[in-house]
């Protein structure tokens, strides 16, 4: 099976020329500034040129303050640009309402935060059933998907654990359930192992590769880690505002 | 939505709540006080009026009561010289001033169909005699006049044991009906034997002989148990003579101070009371001084609970101000909690969360804060309540329709002054939350 799919893409190669499919990411010319109209003005992203296609892992990296999270937020149209076209999945987000965002974030991205961001007092399962709530999913289906994917990041055991009960690495493991749970396209993981010790950032990180390997979902990450860095398909290198590097990752793991 | 969802909605605002116990207490405690109130006072009126219709209906609802009273200086009626001196007169009516058997006779006439009887009576005073067998203590009776109709009202309550009521023809004849306890305490025989017996009492310090022409069934007083047990001797009773016999005996005036009308049945006593009160009162435009009114223990009723009414109003009002501070501080608490789960927010916003769906969060918390208070004061109310009804003696239950319009209410409540936070929590930029420190 596998065989014949590879000779058919490679006959269509041969015929169409190299051809790929629509980019997931499709950012063009994206400035972003605050205080604007006011005497300090600032522009954080200076014309971002971006193409993310389905099933990539890529890893931007950068120091710190240049302009990695609002970039990243911009992906996840959680905010606007000021400039500049962004089209996500074929949809002109600058054309859809704040409705429609809701719904792109609910059902095509899923979001993982340097601080997991879980909810107070709601245990992981009711952390993870959250996105399927707003989904509209029935209750017991929703608890039986959130306690699947639980089961898939090694936490089934503590499903009926509160965020304050867990440590930080079961927390992220928590986080990214919840991301998964409602099938989204991409993943944007911002800083996701920024809190975590090396050996926890290991697992957490092989969880990324999971999820993209077995999971096929489009992957993009904010780190600081070069090595970590290393391990995915495309590295972007961001200063102040500006792409400024672009290179393959090495694929090699375990370099921890 | 979905009923599941806000069910939801619903376990996610009272594990907040639970989360801040003390917080939500003191901000559901006007709202408490406001419901408590309300649902007490409903319950204590509801006491206060039917102890009040439950003691007087025992003294006759259908009952109207035409009495003299003297006209007011403002009264303009009767001549101009009457008018003047009026101030000046003593307050004893005359014996042209009474009520007479000719106005009852032409009143009864006018109101046959209306009227079932009119009943007399004529108070003579107390009457004493020795007690039988210890002559150094003293029996008392209370010696009241009445007619042979009035007696006869009297069978189905205290019905005659040994001999007869008084009749027609006993009018102005020295023959009394007594009661089986005075038989016991001052004649000493069996109620048969009583029958016929000669008693003399002693009235106005003058010695009179009677025969007793009857004995009737004695019945406790329940009032009379609530100053402890009672000494035999001293319970008095009462002893019915002719009207007329009453009459001499007092020296009094032919014609009558008072006099009962009882209405008959199906004759709305409310509206003939101010009838019969004007017919009466006909007879006395040329009277310089008396004149006659009328008033019903219905109508007693009637002003008794537009005066409860008027204090529930007055109680309701203030349980209105407590509810409007505790909405107040409803508001005030919701809008804490969305500045303190500002990141939460965020959170529910990155995750897909609608504006709708957070305000709707929100909201629901609101409401189950209020509704957990309103619940809160109902029970309260409703024990608050019972026990007072107790204290006054009748039991009383609030109404259902009181308790659900009560919890109803702190829902709206929950619904006016959670908006406000809500929509602020719904219109948050998701970045900005994020962001929140
Ligand atoms: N809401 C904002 N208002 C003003 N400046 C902001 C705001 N958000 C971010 N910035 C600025 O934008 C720059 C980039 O921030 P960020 O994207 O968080 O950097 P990184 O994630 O790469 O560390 C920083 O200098 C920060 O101060
Ligand atoms: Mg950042």
């Amino acid at each position: 099976m596998a065989d014949s799919k590879q000779f058919a893409e490679a006959v269509a190669r041969r015929v169409n020329g190299p051809r790929r499919p629509r980019p997931l990411i499709e950012m063009q010319g994206i400035r972003k500034s605050y205080y604007i109209g006011q005497p300090n003005e600032l522009e954080i992203l200076h014309g971002i040129d971006l193409k993310v296609y389905p099933g990539e892992f890529v890893a931007i990296v950068g120091e710190s303050g240049s302009g990695k999270s609002t970039l990243m937020n911009i992906i996840g149209v959680l905010d606007k640009p000021t400039q500049g076209t962004y089209i996500l999945d074929g949809v002109n987000i600058h054309e859809a309402r704040d409705n429609q965002l809701a719904a792109i974030r609910n059902q095509k991205i899923g979001f993982v935060f340097q601080t997991y961001n879980l909810i107070g007092r709601q245990s992981a399962l009711k952390n993870v059933e959250l996105p399927m709530l707003y989904a509209g999913v029935p209750g017991g289906e929703r608890a039986r998907r959130a306690k699947e994917w639980l089961t898939r990041v090694g936490m089934g055991e503590r499903m009926r654990h509160q965020p304050n009960e867990l440590s930080g690495g079961q927390k992220q493991r928590v986080a990214i359930a919840r991301a998964m749970v409602n099938e989204p396209a991409l993943i944007l993981a911002d800083e996701p192992t920024g809190a975590l010790d090396s050996e926890t950032s290991r697992v957490v990180m092989d969880l990324f590769h999971e999820m993209h390997e077995r999971y096929h979902k489009t992957i993009v990450l904010i780190t600081h880690n070069p090595a970590l860095a290393q391990e995915c398909q495309r590295v972007l290198t961001l200063k102040d505002g500006r792409i400024v590097d672009e290179r393959k990752g090495g694929g090699a793991r375990g370099a921890l | 939505m979905g009923l599941s969802n806000i069910l939801e909605n619903v376990i996610m605002a009272l594990t907040s709540l639970k989360s801040n116990k003390m917080r939500s207490l003191l901000t559901m405690l006007g709202i408490i006080i406001g419901i408590a109130a309300v649902i007490a006072i409903e319950t204590v009126g509801g006491s206060l009026t039917g102890s009040v219709t439950d003691s007087m209906s025992g003294m006759g609802v259908g009952n109207i009561t035409v009495g003299l009273t003297q006209k007011s200086s403002d009264d303009t009626s009767g001549t101009s010289a009457g008018v003047t001196l009026r101030r000046f007169m003593d307050n004893t009516p005359g014996a042209e001033d009474l009520i007479s058997d000719e106005m009852i006779g032409e009143f009864e006439e006018t109101f046959a169909d209306k009227i079932d009887r009119v009943e007399l009576t004529r108070e003579a005073g107390t009457a004493t005699i020795d007690k039988y067998g210890d002559p150094d203590t003293t029996i008392s009776a209370t010696l009241t006049g009445t007619t042979p109709e009035t007696l006869q009202n009297l069978e189905e309550d205290t019905p005659i044991l040994a001999g007869r009521w008084l009749t027609d023809a006993d009018e102005g004849k020295y023959l009394c009906v007594v009661s089986e306890k005075f038989v016991q305490q001052a004649i000493g025989t069996t109620n048969a034997d009583a029958v016929g017996a000669r008693v003399v009492l002693t009235v106005n310090g003058n010695p009179c002989a009677f025969y007793v022409a009857g004995v009737y069934k004695y019945v406790e007083n329940e009032y009379a148990s609530l100053f402890g047990a009672q000494d035999d001797d001293s319970i008095q009773t009462t002893i019915y003579i002719p009207l007329e016999t009453a009459r001499v005996l007092t020296g009094a005036d032919e014609g009558y101070q008072n006099i009962t009308v009882v209405t008959a049945t199906g004759v709305d006593v409310t509206s003939f009371v101010d009838v019969v009160g004007d017919y009466f009162a006909s007879y006395y435009t040329r009277n310089d001084t008396w004149t006659a009114s009328a008033s019903s223990i219905s109508s007693l009723v009637e002003s008794m609970t537009e005066m409860l009414d008027t204090i529930s109003l007055g109680i309701s009002a203030i349980a209105a101000i407590s509810l409007l501070v505790g909405g107040i501080g409803v508001m005030n608490i919701m809008t804490v909690s969305v500045t303190e789960r500002t990141r939460e927010i965020g959170t529910r916003k990155a995750l897909g969360a609608p504006s709708s769906a957070i305000r709707l969060q929100f909201i629901t918390e609101s409401i189950v804060l209020c509704v957990i208070g309103g619940i809160i004061g109902v029970i309260l109310g409703v024990s608050m309540g019972s026990w007072l009804s107790s204290l006054i003696g009748f039991a009383a239950k609030p109404s259902i329709s009181a308790i659900v319009i009560a919890v109803g209410f702190s829902m709206g409540i929950g619904v006016f002054f959670g908006y406000y936070p809500a929509n602020k929590a719904a219109k948050l930029d998701p970045i900005d939350a994020l962001r929140y420190e």
